[in-house]
């Protein structure tokens, strides 16, 4: 027994040993990206490349620096990580390369649906999928009688049960931060009432409808169970609030969800009682008040063939099938490489994709409306005007933006 | 000079009259993990050969000041013809970025100035009246607001007041009220924003001043004591007149500080209730947008509104200096 443990280590060790020998790499490699844990363990993969120099520098602000980053020429960042919202940027300003060639000679083994495919060209290589949804406290629920929520309005009752019973003051969780944050939860709600954000296949925007002012409502009473600190909050602090035990139910992002009980200092109560459900529909419709989202890597456009080479090589090690071998990294995302058996965690996006979730928007002026959208909703947020109100600004921010830009 | 003030400000003035040229969309196929759909991209050829014909843009002269986002001449045209009263009117023009931006903006300049100097002054003037064994660590403690970086300072701040924070639960122990909380009202936000500033800079006005104490002709002190002056006569008569030009240079320096009052927005997460023609700047520039021309033009306003508010300061000035001369 002994003995066959030491075989079963050392085979082990070998085989580590050996995916972390393949990569070898020859020129520069920098990477940019967002921080939550899938993505650390993707950079990790791509450092442990050997005869290069490989760096990484993952932040939450990597939306703010990554086109500056790539522009100059060279680029000072070889690869940009990013999600379907903010690859539209890189490609609006002509930073990243099509990789087919790379493709060919080094990413064999990636799967069809792996590669982010744009006018015929691969732009990207996609490694997770993503979305919002449920995360909640199943003994609160119980506590209360109910089932996890499965509609908004089922979640607003939710809510008025917890505070009634005094288990909680403030039970419902939102990344409702004044700017990218809350613009985001008013796509999900827009989305979940039917809303289209253009009118067909025009730049004009469509925000100030029905949809719209339905979803700043629900928003604004869901806001009246948050902290009353929301316009501040983004998904970390938000986090720190379910953790803390002060949340009972929440829509949160999937890759986060997944590991956000694994820190020091959450009571067993939380980590217990926490659990997953898909995304919730809202108004009685069909689609989930939710977006899917891909999160994938790219290649700069302004580097010498050897970097990007060497980028496509690391970048690969980073997402080599062999990462799925640690069942912590396994749970850390719905992982897309190949060989991805899904777990627990994972169920909340999976619902997600299958209840026909509409992936985010991937147009070119789709980040200018977002922008719009979180400078000038916090008035309504604050009871400061109406909903048309801040539709029709949003409107106007949103074409004075894009006129400049040049889509208008 | 010239390359360090006169270049840099040509590149903005043109960037400012300038936008990136009309794009050239496609329709395009888009394959991903979720499946295939036709979407709008950018032509990156047609687009790039534009470019190369004309590096700088699409020439639009003052289109960009004008806009909603900035000076919006049309939209307070607008609120003006349609607002029954004034009331009416400053709601519809605080509405607008540009204004709200400044309205925050001129009220942090003017409160936070004038307060700072008052405590600059009272502050040097305690430390200069203490024995020399403390002074020197009574000095560096003092200065310790200015030297925390002022993102850190503004940071360690917000999640002090956080409502869950040690001074936002002595706040609603204070005023008996549980669900106060700082983060989520205008006006306690406005406050909380000047008290910061005053916070932070008070330690520059006291050094400032703190070294011209050090000027002051003992002779005057002394025949005014004998005069029978009280202490505040003394400061009053005295003390403040002798440090008059370094008053008017703190305010100088301040006045275009504070216009330019950035870090405490970002650093307590304010933008929801107080904006400023930097942060306006800082959010142009970053994201998926990277509205240049927005930021070229908001960064020339900045400068005439700094140019404005110091014109009555350096006209005394030069009144000061040409009657010496």
């Amino acid at each position: 027994m002994y003995l066959k443990n030491i075989a079963l280590a050392s085979a082990v060790a070998i085989m580590a040993s050996t995916a972390a020998h393949a990569c070898n790499i020859s020129a520069r490699v920098s990477v940019v990206g967002n921080e939550f844990p899938a993505i650390q363990t993707v950079g990790a993969g791509a450092q442990a490349c050997s005869g290069g120099d490989v760096s990484t520098n993952l932040t939450a602000d990597h939306q703010k620096i990554n086109v500056a980053g790539m522009s100059g020429n060279p680029a000072e960042y070889t690869s940009a990580i990013i999600a379907n919202s903010s690859i539209v940027a890189l490609m609006n300003n002509d930073v990243i390369r099509p990789l087919d060639d790379l493709v060919a000679k080094h990413g064999k083994d990636l799967k069809k649906n792996q590669l982010i495919t744009i006018n015929g060209k691969v732009m990207a290589v996609a490694f997770m999928a993503n979305a919002q949804h449920l995360v909640y406290r199943d003994d609160v629920l119980k506590k209360i009688g109910m089932e996890p929520p499965k509609t908004y309005e089922n979640m607003l009752a939710a809510a008025e049960k917890i505070r009634t019973a005094g288990i909680m003051q403030n039970p419902v969780g939102g990344a409702y931060k004044a700017g990218w944050n809350l613009a985001q939860e008013f796509n999900n709600m827009f989305l979940g009432y039917g809303g289209s954000h253009f009118k067909d296949g025009s730049a004009q925007p469509n925000v100030n409808s029905e949809a719209g002012v339905n979803a700043l409502n629900m928003m604004k009473a869901l806001s009246a169970y948050m902290n009353p600190d929301f316009l501040t909050h983004d998904s970390n602090a938000t986090n720190a609030e379910f953790r803390a035990g002060n949340v009972a139910i929440m829509n949160m992002w999937g890759s986060r969800a997944a590991t956000l009980v694994d820190v020091d200092g959450v009571s067993a109560e939380v980590k217990n009682g926490m659990n997953i459900a898909g995304p919730m529909t809202v108004g009685g419709g069909n689609t989930p008040a939710s977006t899917l989202w891909w999160d994938g890597w790219t290649v700069a456009k302004n580097v010498s063939d050897a970097e990007a080479e060497a980028t496509f090589i690391a970048m690969m090690n980073g997402i080599d099938p062999s990462i799925l071998k640690d069942e912590e990294i396994r749970k850390q995302a719905v992982w897309l490489i190949d060989g991805y058996s899904p777990t627990d965690a994972a169920r909340g996006v999976f619902a997600a994709a299958q209840a026909s979730t509409i992936p985010y928007p991937m147009l070119p002026y789709m980040g200018l409306l977002h922008t719009a959208l979180g400078a000038e909703l916090s008035d309504f947020m604050q009871g400061k005007e109406s909903a048309e109100q801040a539709l029709s600004d949003v409107e106007a921010a949103y074409i004075a933006a894009a006129k400049e830009k040049g889509f208008l | 000079m010239l390359l360090f003030i006169a270049f840099p400000l040509v590149s903005v003035v043109l960037q400012s009259v300038h936008t990136p040229h009309e794009a050239v969309l496609v329709t395009v196929e888009t394959c991903g993990p979720f499946g295939c759909s036709q979407e709008t991209a950018i032509d990156q050829d047609a687009t790039s050969a534009l470019r190369t014909s004309e590096p700088l843009g699409r020439f639009v002269g003052f289109d960009i000041y004008l806009d909603r986002a900035h000076l919006a001449v049309g939209e307070v045209k607008e609120a003006w013809a349609v607002a029954d009263n004034w009331d009416g009117f400053f709601d519809a023009i605080g509405n607008l970025p540009f204004y709200r931006a400044m309205a925050f903006t001129l009220t942090f300049t003017f409160t936070v100035t004038p307060i700072l100097i008052i405590f600059g002054l009272m502050i040097a003037l305690g430390v200069n009246a203490l024995s020399e064994k403390i002074k020197g660590v009574v000095i560096f403690v003092s200065l310790l607001p200015m030297i925390v970086t002022p993102l850190i300072g503004s940071l360690i701040l917000f999640w002090m007041i956080d409502s869950r924070g040690i001074l936002g639960n002595a706040i609603q122990w204070l005023a008996a009220d549980p669900d106060l909380s700082l983060k989520a009202s205008t006006i306690l936000t406005w406050v909380m924003l000047i008290v910061y500033g005053v916070w932070h800079s008070a330690p520059f006005a006291f050094v400032v001043f703190y070294a011209g104490l050090q000027t002051l002709p003992m002779d005057q002190i002394e025949s005014a004591r004998i005069d029978g002056a009280s202490r505040w006569q003394q400061v009053r008569y005295v003390i403040v007149p002798h440090l008059m030009p370094l008053i008017t240079f703190v305010a100088l320096i301040q006045l275009m500080d504070n216009f330019r009052v950035f870090e405490p927005i970002v650093g307590f997460n304010a933008e929801a209730h107080a904006t400023s023609l930097s942060w306006i700047i800082f959010n142009d520039l970053g994201g998926e947008t990277r509205q240049l021309s927005a930021a070229a033009t908001s960064s020339m306003l900045t400068i005439f509104g700094v140019a404005i508010l110091l014109s009555p300061v350096l006209w005394r000035t030069w009144q000061d200096f040409k009657g010496k001369s």
